[in-house]
Formats: structure tokens, C-alpha cells, sequence
């Protein structure tokens, strides 16, 4: 048998989070497929063919796909399944979406937010915003799983791509329509992925504000981060929110900005390697738990941090 | 419009848990619950639509233990009409929630079901989407607009590029985010009151359904403690740390 991983994609790109699934996947111990549903998603099917360690991509291209729906992907997996063992999404917003409602309609329990693979049917999974780590053991015929793909090493490029085989998928239904999307806009690389995030807080005051973390971010080559207190605040997109209920990051170097480190946030950094922490106040949760942590006024550092570092790129 | 709200009884947010020492689960002796933050998202959103005129009752239902009445008092308080205790142990899985829900969705028929869309205990983020699968329903999950519209409803759902809006008719599931609304705070009059509105109990056996368990867990742990940190004394000095840390990365 084999497993089948869906892709992520968006806008004709292939997201940085496949190739993490896909490695995660390949530790399910079967040959991992790689199933591209979308709109002239031909571009995603061969980035995603490229990729190491896979059998073969299945592309299934239809209007009906566009976004992604849940109740257009749904029927198409169930179609699918049949040839596997395993379906695995990333827990990105469609993952979430779709992984829960497929597993519902195969009267199975969905394996969601996986952060270790133990085998076939064996994962770990964070509870109470990270507090606690379950082991779940599955034994069900069939899984669908959503992992975090920050979690797992992205999959190399392999030497030749593997074939794309189209699908034909008719007949699918389309129970919701999309009227609009509105897209934050930006050169920062991809949150969930990125080596490097620098995070502001409410304390950042302003989308101006924001200005200046996102100066301090491009010298460093880093994504943007915020909390949901600076969202809320309208300071900050929400796809830039960090937490149990927004992005799960895993970077190499977490640069906190004028955050106080509620259990909510800390929930989206704790897999991050290093933590470097900005905050008047010294007693701040994330002011302890960093790895390094500067007193002071974040208006009077983070220039400084920016022109510092900058200079050191000549 | 006839709403379904489903809310979920769960260890207050503010409480910092701790794991069992033997592992088999968190320590929940002598902490505080509440209703689930989404849940009360979920709940404001058919108060509002209801104060707007667009629905005329709202029934609030909570699978869980006896001590789950409270947070269906508390829904009854911010405004919704009659009550479901669904009796059930408190390990139930999400599929066995979601299946016992869309008995009820059967025997109701509400035009809308509203849910938060996770939980703040097990961080699940399944039941609305199982439920709207189980009844062949569309959703839209991650919710922070709702409006009516004649064909249905139009959501503004939090995506991983930012937001978008879908058109949906009804019957149709919704989840709550956290944006949606800010849910309104209940008066001890409210609360009073509440205890007048019909409240109904149930044993989830009642339904008939398959509820048995599909997962294990076999440990609960605590998460990996991080190193002690240390204290920068300035904004030179953490530069010169960035610029270190940032080099080893390259070089990995
Ligand atoms: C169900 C639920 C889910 C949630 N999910 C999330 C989530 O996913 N992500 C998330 O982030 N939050 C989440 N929250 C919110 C969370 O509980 C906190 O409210 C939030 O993270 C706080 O954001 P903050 O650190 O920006 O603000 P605050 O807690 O107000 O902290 C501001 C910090 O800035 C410091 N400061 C002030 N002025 C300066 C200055 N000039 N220079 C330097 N430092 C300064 C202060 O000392 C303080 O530590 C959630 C809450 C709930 C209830």
C-alpha cells in the first residue's frame, strides 16, 4: 500500500510546507504519493514532482478546486483512498478544514497537529496550547493525519522528478463559493516555515510600528510575526498571528519584540531552537524563558538592532 | 433562522495545567472551568444574529459531564432560549461528538449550527467540520465575519494568506475564531433568568449510536524544558549575538 500526501499550494506556488510533509510522511514506512488538487495547478504538480522520496504526483485539476473547498476535496479523497493507507495534510487552513470532515465521512478519527511519527500508528500531538504532549495510538484500518510541518526537515530534490499522472475529476460537488479574498501582501518569507521570525506585541503601538520590526525582519532575511493582541489591535495581518490559534512557527531564531509570552503565544514558538527576547519589563514570561533577553524600550533598540546589522552585510 | 449552538465545558484558559506524574493525563483536581473562549464566540454570533432579527431560537447544547450545565447556563445567560445536556463522559472522541450532534442536528433541524473552532483542552479544531460531513453540509471553518444574506450566509473565514469570503446557503455549519465578535459578559440578572429557560438532560446513550472509542493514549507528557537563558546587556551586544547566531545558520 502506499500513503498520499496533499499539497499545499497557493497562487500557481508550491508551498514550503509539502516538502516537510512529505519527509514526514516517508516515515510512515510506504511509497508517499503527492496529490495536487486545484486550478492550472500543472506548475505545483511539477514542483511537487521534484521533490525526494516520491512515487508519483496525481494531479487533479478542476474549477471546482480553486480554493481548495472542503466539500469539493472531500468526495475527490474518498475516491482516492481506496489506493492507500495513510491521507496526510499539512495543519495549515486547509488541512484543518478538510482532514476532520474526510475522516468523519470514513467513520474514523482524524490524527491532527502530529509532531512525531512513531510508526504506522503511533504519533505525538501537543494538548492544552503545548502544555502537554499526548501519545496516540491509532489502530484503525485507515488514518488521515494533519502534521505540523515545522515539526519535520523539508524533503531534498531528487535527481529525477517523478511522473505526473493526471486525474479526472468529474462530477465533484461545489456546496460553497468564494466571492473574494483579500491577501496580505509582502516580500517576508513564509511564517510557518521560516528560519528566522521577529514577532512584535501590542507594545509595537501601531501599524507603523510594525514598519520597523518588518525593517529589522528584512535585514535578517526573516518572516514577521505578531500576537493576537497586536492583531486584534488592526497593527498586524491575522495571517501574521503566532499561538495556539494562529501559526506554529519553528525557527532556528525567534526574535520576540515587546511580547509578554501569555501561554496562547508561547504555544506557537516551542519548537523554536533559539529565543531572543525584547522587553521593558524583566518578569515577562518570555523574558525568562529566552535564551537571551535585552531590557529596554523596543522604540530605541530595534533601529539600533537594524542599523547594526545591516552594516555587518557590506 | 433556527441556530445550534454546541459549546464545550473545559479547563479555564488562564489555568496553567500540569501533567500527572505517572503520566496518564493532566492534572484537572481543583481547577477551574469555563466555557471554551471559542464557544463563547460561537454563542455571541447567534445572540447578535438573533438581536438582528434573523433568528428566533437558539438552542444551546453541551456533551459532557453534570457539571457542563454551567456553561449551558451561561450560554442560556448571554441570551440563547432553551438548553441540551447531552450526558456523556468527558473522554468522548470527537467523532462520537460529532455523530451525537448530527442526531441532534436530526431532531431539531436548525437551519445553522455554530461552533468554536477548537477547543482550548485537547486543541482539536474537528467536530464542526465532522459534523458538516456527516450531514453532507457545507462549512466554513476559522469564521470572523458572519452576515445574512438572502441565499444564506456570507462568512469571512482567517486563511494562511490572510481572509476570504464565501458564500454559503443554508442549511450550513459554522466555526467561531477568535475575531468574530467580542462575546458579551453576563450580569447576575442574566444569570438568574437563565435558570428559568428550559433546560433539558439526556444520556448520550439515548441516541443509540456507536460511541466507542478509536484511539489510545498511551502517555501524557510534559513538554521538554528549555535551558536557562541569559541577561544582554544592550543593544550592541544583542546585535553581535544576532549576527552569530545568523552566521551558524548559514553555515548549517
Ligand atoms: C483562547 C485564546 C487563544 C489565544 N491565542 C493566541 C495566539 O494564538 N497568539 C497570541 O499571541 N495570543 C493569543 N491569545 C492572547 C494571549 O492570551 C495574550 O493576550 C497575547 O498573546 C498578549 O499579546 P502581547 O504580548 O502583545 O501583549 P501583552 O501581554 O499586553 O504584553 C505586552 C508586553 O510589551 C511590553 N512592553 C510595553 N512597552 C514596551 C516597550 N516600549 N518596549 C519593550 N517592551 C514593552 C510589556 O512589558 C509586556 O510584556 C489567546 C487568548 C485566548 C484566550
Amino acid at each position: 500500500m502506499a500513503i498520499l500526501v496533499v499539497a499545499d499550494h497557493d497562487r500557481g506556488m508550491l508551498a514550503p510546507s509539502t516538502a516537510r510533509v512529505v519527509s514526514a510522511a516517508a516515515a510512515l514506512g510506504a511509497p508517499v504519493d503527492v496529490l495536487v488538487a486545484g486550478e492550472g495547478a500543472e506548475i505545483v504538480a511539477r514542483a511537487a514532482a521534484s521533490l525526494n522520496g516520491i512515487a508519483r504526483v496525481r494531479l487533479a485539476d478542476a474549477a471546482a478546486l480553486r480554493a481548495q473547498p472542503a466539500e469539493t476535496l472531500t468526495p475527490l479523497l474518498l475516491r482516492l483512498a481506496g489506493d492507500y493507507t495513510h491521507i496526510v495534510l499539512s495543519a495549515g487552513a486547509v488541512g484543518r478544514d478538510v482532514a476532520p470532515r474526510l475522516a468523519a465521512k470514513l467513520g474514523l478519527m482524524p490524527v491532527t497537529d502530529i509532531i512525531a511519527i512513531l510508526g504506522p500508528d503511533r504519533f505525538e500531538r501537543p494538548i492544552y496550547a503545548g502544555n502537554a504532549i499526548q501519545t496516540v495510538h491509532a489502530p484503525q484500518p485507515f488514518q488521515v493525519l494533519t502534521v505540523r510541518a515545522s515539526a519535520f526537515r523539508p524533503a531534498g530534490s531528487a535527481a529525477t522528478s517523478a511522473s505526473v499522472e493526471p486525474l479526472e475529476p468529474e462530477g465533484l460537488p461545489a456546496l460553497v463559493r468564494q466571492l473574494s479574498e483579500a491577501r496580505t501582501e509582502g516580500d517576508r518569507p513564509d511564517l510557518a516555515t521560516a528560519r528566522i521570525v521577529v514577532a512584535g506585541g501590542i507594545s509595537v503601538g501601531s501599524a507603523e510600528g510594525f514598519k520597523m520590526i518588518e525593517a529589522l525582519a528584512r535585514a535578517l532575511g526573516a518572516a514577521v510575526g505578531a500576537t493576537r493582541a497586536a492583531v486584534d489591535a488592526g497593527y498586524a495581518p491575522n495571517d501574521w498571528q503566532v499561538g495556539q490559534t494562529g501559526k506554529i512557527v519553528a525557527p532556528d531564531l525567534y526574535i520576540g519584540i515587546g511580547i509578554s509570552g501569555a501561554l496562547q503565544h508561547l504555544a506557537g514558538i516551542q519548537g523554536a531552537r533559539r529565543i531572543i527576547a525584547i522587553n521593558t519589563d524583566p518578569e515577562a514570561p518570555l523574558m525568562k524563558l529566552a535564551d537571551y533577553a535585552l531590557v529596554g524600550d523596543l522604540f530605541e533598540i530595534v533601529p539600533l538592532l537594524t542599523a547594526r546589522i545591516e552594516a555587518t552585510q557590506g | 433562522m433556527k441556530i445550534l449552538v454546541a459549546v464545550k465545558r473545559v479547563v479555564d484558559h488562564t489555568v496553567r495545567i500540569r501533567v500527572r506524574a505517572d503520566e496518564t493525563g493532566v492534572d484537572t483536581a481543583n481547577v477551574r472551568f469555563s466555557m471554551n473562549p471559542f464557544c463563547k464566540h460561537a454563542v455571541e454570533a447567534a445572540v447578535a444574529l438573533a438581536e438582528a432579527g434573523h433568528s428566533s431560537e437558539i438552542v444551546v447544547v453541551s456533551i459532557g459531564p453534570r457539571q457542563a450545565t454551567d456553561v449551558i447556563l451561561t450560554g442560556l445567560a448571554m441570551g440563547a432560549h432553551r438548553g441540551l445536556l447531552v450526558e456523556a463522559p468527558e473522554t468522548l472522541e470527537t467523532l462520537a461528538i460529532a455523530r451525537l450532534l448530527a442526531a441532534i442536528v436530526a431532531e431539531e433541524a436548525p437551519d445553522l449550527v455554530l461552533l468554536g473552532k477548537q477547543a482550548v483542552d485537547d486543541d482539536s479544531n474537528h467536530v464542526g467540520q465532522m459534523l458538516a460531513g456527516l450531514l453532507d453540509w457545507p462549512q466554513a471553518c476559522f469564521a470572523s465575519a458572519i452576515a445574512r444574506t438572502e441565499e444564506g450566509l456570507e462568512v469571512t473565514r482567517e486563511r494562511d494568506f490572510g481572509q476570504d469570503t464565501v458564500a454559503l446557503a443554508l442549511p450550513a455549519v459554522v466555526t467561531a475564531d477568535l475575531r468574530l465578535n467580542t462575546p458579551r459578559n453576563t450580569a447576575l440578572p442574566m444569570v438568574m433568568k437563565a435558570r428559568q429557560k428550559p433546560l433539558e438532560t439526556r444520556p448520550a446513550e439515548s441516541y443509540g449510536l456507536d460511541l466507542a472509542p478509536r484511539l489510545t493514549i498511551e502517555k501524557v507528557t510534559a513538554p521538554p524544558e528549555r535551558a536557562a537563558g541569559q541577561r544582554v546587556a544592550d543593544a550592541d551586544a544583542l546585535a553581535a549575538i544576532i549576527v552569530r547566531e545568523r552566521a551558524e545558520l548559514e553555515l548549517n
